[in-house]
């Protein structure tokens, strides 16, 4: 039997996911002989190159892009995971929620203290950019989901745990210590 | 002292005081029944409906409803577990919980309950809403993003002279917690880390403290809620 393929990507997140994913020390050696990297940050693969079993999925969904990642996610993994708050719930940058993109951008671009040099008064608004969406969105809420690891970031030993559980069948253990929301 | 009355609790028999109420009673037997708007010694306000259990075929909240002699209650049961965390997954979607960014994370016990009903992932969408916090208290940060509207505040901080220093406004899904600014600058630094404490979520926060515990060791890092109940007896 050829090995489970596993794809993975970074949305609206900060990389700590995929920091904690590399958080698991050592038993990165026996991941890499249990599984094969296809699209990812971590091997740089930039596009599918074939269907995938696992799909890790970090970060929510804040612009057009990250909603095409997505999809695209669904369409090319078999089973695909939330990881972390920002996947699951939107986390910080879903704090914007609520208050209208246009002020958003303003306060950013426009009135902010940090704000210098932008005389002209411009908001970045190029077709090559992608649109940023009228809230952020948790990735359940832009297609179908099937596990949730939760976590800022989701501790390595539940990462690892479980991976562990889907490649090899069993089930998953879920000690009180490992689901934590921070 | 009076007779005590025996009752039942997932056919485990237990006693009471004459008139304590069922959430109480259960945990002097050892028994946790989760809650988040109940205190020992306040008033019960049965607001947040997690206490739910069954007696003769009937949801009750087990806070305001005194034991009776020979009383069959469940309480563990899937349904009723299921229920307990639809609310608060309900919670956890109607106000805005960015854990990771709270000061009150590990020591909360809205989280808490979610790590005990091991949430993850609200079954419901979420509603982001924008709510106004209030920083003009000179010792306390109200937050109500987080307020999950137990009113436990309103219940027990009091000034000496037995007034409200917290209280309610705006009606329906709107409510708010509103704190009196003026009784508010008058708190001494007990007082407001009384109010901090009292509060179950991190509506409520005391200034300039921060993220003062680390990680693994706050009150719900390693022990889950409830579990100091259960140990007794």
């Amino acid at each position: 039997m050829s090995k489970p393929v596993v794809a993975t990507t970074s949305l609206a997140g900060c990389f700590g996911c995929h920091m904690s994913i590399l958080d698991i020390d050592e038993k990165i050696l026996d991941l890499v002989e249990l599984v094969e990297f296809n699209k990812s940050p971590i091997d740089d693969i930039k596009e599918f190159t074939k269907p995938c079993d696992i799909g890790l999925i970090e970060g929510g969904c804040c612009n057009s892009e990250n909603v095409h990642v997505l999809k695209d996610f669904r369409k090319n993994c078999k089973i695909l995971i939330s990881l972390g708050e920002c996947a699951i719930m939107g986390g910080l940058p879903a704090l914007r929620n609520g208050i209208p993109v246009q002020e958003c951008l303003e306060e950013a671009y426009l009135n902010g203290p940090s704000v210098s040099g932008n005389k002209k008064g411009i908001l970045p608004n190029d077709d090559e950019l992608p649109m940023i969406l009228d809230k952020v969105y948790p990735c359940h809420e832009v297609v179908k989901i099937d596990y949730y690891l939760p976590g800022c970031p989701p501790r390595a030993e539940l990462i690892w745990e479980a991976l562990a559980a889907l490649i090899t069948g069993n089930e998953l253990k879920l000690p009180y210590e490992v689901v934590k929301f921070d | 002292m009076s007779e005590k009355i025996k009752f039942t609790i997932d056919g485990k028999e237990c006693y009471a005081e004459p008139g304590q109420n069922v959430l109480d009673a259960a945990a002097d037997n050892g028994v946790y029944i989760p809650s988040l708007c109940h205190v020992r010694g306040l008033i019960p306000a049965g607001s947040c409906r997690i206490c739910n259990v069954k007696i003769a075929g009937r949801n009750m909240t087990a806070c305001t409803t005194p034991v009776e002699e020979g009383m069959e209650i469940e309480n563990d049961t899937a349904e009723l577990q299921d229920m307990r965390k639809a609310i608060v997954e309900m919670l956890f979607v109607e106000g805005n919980h960015f854990c990771p960014a709270c000061e009150k994370s590990g020591n909360c016990e809205l989280q808490a309950l979610a790590y005990r009903f091991q949430m993850m992932v609200p079954r419901f969408p979420y509603e982001f809403p924008l709510r106004k916090p209030d920083s003009t208290a000179p010792k306390l940060w109200i937050e109500r993003n987080r307020c999950i509207k137990c009113k436990r505040c309103v219940r027990s901080i009091k000034t000496a002279d037995g007034k409200n220093i917290f209280a309610f406004r705006k009606r329906g899904h709107e409510v708010e917690i509103q704190i009196d600014h003026e009784l508010a600058a008058q708190m001494t630094d007990e007082e407001a880390k009384k109010a901090a404490d009292i509060c179950p979520v991190g509506s409520i926060l005391y200034k300039e403290k921060g993220f003062s515990e680390p990680i693994g060791t706050r009150k719900f890092d390693k022990n889950a809620i409830g579990s100091d109940i259960e140990k007794v007896v």
